[in-house]
């Protein structure tokens, strides 16, 4: 039995349980059920952390992770991964996590969901600016959209909103229409083929996963880059002096 | 012919007209991007890192014109609002 009908373009359609104006459906449950396996496994995993020459496999499993992670962040800023692990960290795992689960029958992924991705994408939208304003003050951070002169500004906010919205619309495309061709799939060639479509499905997601925590380091990098510069450039006049 | 059969005759053939065309640019983007990268590994293999991850952000940005021509045409297939509002006005 499939929850989500080959009809239905977003788990939101199917509603399990209302009260008032209450609703639960099946996109707030399985994101609330991959939440707790992220929680619930790193507070197992953590609750007896050891550093000599022991380590459980499980403890090493998330210290790979984020070793990793933090790896692929401080390549992209010059300046330590610190500040970006929380976010881009969390982003990358809920979205790999709830997209590898696909291969468990009966999980629908929450990134199949627009709202979903949406809320995702938001997220990223309001951590620019409070990243850039954080790191180089209000005035730095207004003062960027309007370069180089002030025409520019609307363009400036059209970039910010259009690539929330591709942000938005890719990670969703993407899972959304691999269920649906897996969908049709089981119902033309029935026993083999849809298999190594899920294997596929498997890299897509991981892929997209990566994709969308790079993406949102690159744009929160974006606001960060011209301070950088500046402080560069003071170096090299100040050793040439 | 009435309405809602037109509406629904114009959605399938927009819908696959859609994808078909809409995939041919991303597709020769994503070729142009691949090959370029993949030369440009042969020549130098140490920047590998980072020539595939600008290749990587690249491909996601191309792919997007794709994901937006299927999420027209997933659109116009089940979640019509043309539909809706022919088959409420026929009643």
């Amino acid at each position: 039995m499939e929850i989500v009908a080959l009809n239905q373009i977003s788990p939101d359609q199917v509603i399990l349980w209302s009260w008032g104006f209450i609703t639960l459906n099946v996109t707030i449950l399985y994101t609330w059920l991959v939440m707790a396996i992220l929680v619930g496994g790193s507070w197992l995993v953590t609750r007896n952390l050891s550093s000599d020459i022991n380590v459980s496999r499980w403890q090493h499993l998330l210290e790979v992770v984020i070793s990793i992670i933090r790896g692929e962040i401080g390549e992209m800023t010059k300046k330590g991964p610190d500040h970006y692990v929380p976010l881009i960290g969390t982003l990358f795992l809920f979205i790999c996590v709830s997209n590898v689960l696909v291969i468990v029958p009966g999980f629908v992924a929450p990134t199949s969901s627009i709202t979903t991705t949406a809320a995702l994408a938001t997220c990223v939208f309001i951590a620019v600016p409070f990243y850039g304003v954080s790191r180089n003050g209000l005035l730095h951070y207004v003062k960027e959209y309007f370069q180089p002169t002030f025409i520019f500004f609307p363009f400036h906010v059209m970039g910010e909103i259009s690539r929330t919205l591709a942000l938005t619309v890719r990670l969703f495309g993407n899972i959304m229409s691999h269920e649906k061709v897996i969908g049709i799939l089981l119902a033309v060639t029935p026993l083999l083929f849809p298999v190594i479509m899920q294997i596929l499905g498997l890299l897509i997601g991981v892929i997209q996963a990566y994709i969308f925590a790079i993406l949102s380091m690159v744009y929160i990098a974006s606001a960060l880059s011209a301070e950088d510069d500046v402080q560069e450039e003071v170096k090299k006049e100040g050793s040439i002096a | 012919m009435d309405n809602v059969s037109f509406v629904a005759m114009a959605s399938i053939i927009g819908a696959s007209l859609a994808m078909g065309i809409g995939s041919i640019g991303p597709g020769l983007g994503m070729g142009q991007a691949i090959a370029q990268a993949l030369s440009a590994i042969a020549q130098q293999p140490d920047e590998r890192n980072s020539l595939t991850r600008t290749l990587f952000v690249g491909l996601a940005m191309i792919e997007s014109i794709a994901i937006y021509c299927f999420v027209i045409s997933m659109i116009l297939i089940f979640a019509n609002p043309f539909w809706g509002h022919f088959v409420k006005a026929g009643g």
